[in-house]
């Protein structure tokens, strides 16, 4: 699904990816670990063609997001859902229409958006959130919004950078369960941390990197 | 659904304008003067306009003719001078309204009134008085009148005196300040405009830039271009027409009191010109402040949108 081929990423006085090659198939969770850094937010970043690579390539099933144009930056973002440390919720909307504003941007009906809000929103157990704003919420709820925002539109893919980084253990348990049931359901997931404890729970394939470079891919958790 | 995507971006809009509250408000605020400093040039440009037209209409030139000049000639003159498309109006006085005039003028004047009773005959001639158009246009009616066949009797011109020669220099002052003012007053207004504009520009450029993260994530959750502007755009056009709204109720009573205070000294009463103007006053303000906020929301939320 995802084809990461000899790419490089040469900031002007940082190299943050060094020569990096991978693959991840369809239906994977693949775990991203590193210290800060390490170049994991850089690589999802090349996924969401927010940073073009200096050198190499990068695929998304038959599409080169390198040479990708304008128009079509629109609709590779539709087929992936972004998770991030900081929520990265629109502050002047209410959860219902926060999932609703990503839901209008791949042109869903009312009425689709009336019945599918909801839905979403029990799966995340925010059922009861359904008109705060963000700012009147947890951390643990912002999250689970931001992940529901994510899956609405049941993408191929959902990455998810630090999700966790801001929760408490008891909240980074829930998104993990959470995050493992979609990838049960069928989505790819690519999850980047820096926290082992969350890698062990998940028990899925772990690629570590240092200082730009991928130092391990192990398929079980390690 | 193209339908559905515009009322949602109307939607939106309004939504933005409502929860953003205090900087949707400063926003308004900075449109609303802009839109003040508009509404003061058009009133501004009234008073000029009109005393200016004032002052055009005390000019005109008189052409005095002798005493033996025969009325048919002079008519015949005054209906050539009618055909001539600088001129405004002729107006004819004889040589008895003349005389009538002056007996008016004179009437406490007893040595005058007495000395024109010896005479016996009326010592004055009939006139015309020549309205222009405009008042660079006196010349070329003199000229006319320099050049007409039809004055001579024999030898002799049947005009007196044309009193633009001796009024030619103040006329051609008058004509040099005329043009001036208006040329200073367009000066004055683009200048007070192009501020105004960029003022706005960069207020709407402020209340977008606190939005920059969220046009981010939009963009990211794959909102297409217009999907994110557009309810920007409509956002800039309530400030517009929120900022037309607020001036045309402020400049109300302000105008009521320069009606009736500032009437005389003016030699306008502003508050029937407001009032006979009012939907064309409200129309060019709607049109700026709706166009500045829609165009001003384009331009700031373009910086942000190509991530």
């Amino acid at each position: 699904m995802i084809y990461f081929n000899n790419v490089s990423k040469i900031y002007k006085d940082a190299t943050a990816l060094d020569d990096v090659t991978f693959a991840v198939e369809t239906g994977e969770f693949v775990s991203v670990v590193g210290h800060s850094g390490a170049g994991k937010t850089t690589l999802t970043k090349m996924i969401l063609a927010e940073e073009m690579p200096s050198l190499g390539t990068i695929f998304f099933e038959s599409v080169n997001v390198n040479e990708i144009k304008n128009k079509d930056l629109t609709k590779l973002r539709r087929r992936i859902g972004v998770v991030f440390q900081d929520y990265r919720l629109l502050a002047n909307k209410t959860a219902y229409e926060n999932i609703a504003f990503a839901m209008e941007a791949v042109g869903k009906t009312e009425e689709e958006i009336r019945s599918d809000v909801p839905h979403v929103l029990e799966l995340v157990d925010l059922s009861n959130r359904i008109y705060h704003f963000p700012d009147q919420m947890s951390g643990g709820e912002q999250q689970r919004l931001a992940i529901a925002r994510a899956i609405i539109n049941q993408p191929e893919l959902i990455i998810a950078d630090e999700p966790t980084g801001n929760l408490d253990p008891v909240n980074t348990h829930e998104i993990v369960q959470i995050l493992k049931k979609i990838n049960d359901l069928g989505t790819t997931v690519i999850l980047t941390t820096h926290n082992r404890g969350v890698i062990e729970s998940i028990g899925k394939r772990v690629i570590t990197m240092e200082k730009g470079k991928i130092i391990r891919d192990s398929k079980h958790g390690k | 659904m193209a339908l559905i995507a515009f009322k949602r971006i109307i939607k939106n809009g309004f939504l933005n304008f409502k929860r953003s509250g205090l900087v949707s408000w400063a926003a308004v605020l900075v449109v609303t003067v802009t839109l003040c400093v508009i509404t003061i040039i058009i009133l501004l440009q009234a008073v000029l306009h009109f005393s200016l037209n004032q002052i055009k209409d005390k000019v005109d030139v008189a052409i005095y003719f002798t005493t033996s000049a025969p009325e048919d000639k002079i008519l015949t003159l005054k209906s050539s001078l009618e055909r001539l498309p600088e001129v405004a109006t002729v107006s004819y006085t004889s040589a008895d309204e003349a005389l009538k005039n002056f007996r008016d003028r004179h009437s406490s004047d007893y040595p005058t009134i007495q000395a024109l009773d010896e005479i016996g005959t009326n010592p004055l001639g009939a006139y015309l008085n020549v309205k222009a158009k405009e008042v660079s246009q006196y010349e070329s009616i003199a000229n006319f009148l320099k050049s007409d066949d039809a004055l001579v009797i024999g030898s002799a011109s049947i005009i007196d005196k044309v009193n633009y020669y001796q009024n030619k220099s103040v006329i051609d002052k008058l004509n040099a300040i005329i043009s001036g003012a208006q040329k200073l007053g367009f000066l004055v207004t683009l200048l007070f405009v192009i501020l105004s504009i960029i003022i706005t520009l960069n207020t709407i450029r402020l209340t977008i830039f606190i939005s920059k993260e969220e046009i981010g994530v939009m963009r990211l959750v794959g909102a297409s271009k217009m999907h994110v502007r557009g309810p920007f755009m409509i956002e800039g056009a309530i400030y517009g027409m929120v900022a037309t709204f607020i001036t045309v109720i402020l400049f109300w009573p302000a105008m009521a009191w320069f009606g009736a205070k500032m009437t005389d000294f003016l030699g306008i009463n502003m508050y029937d010109y407001y009032i006979s103007n009012f939907f064309q006053i409200f129309t060019i303000l709607l049109l700026s402040g709706v166009g500045l906020g829609i165009i001003s929301s384009f331009l700031a939320v373009r910086k942000y949108l190509n991530k």
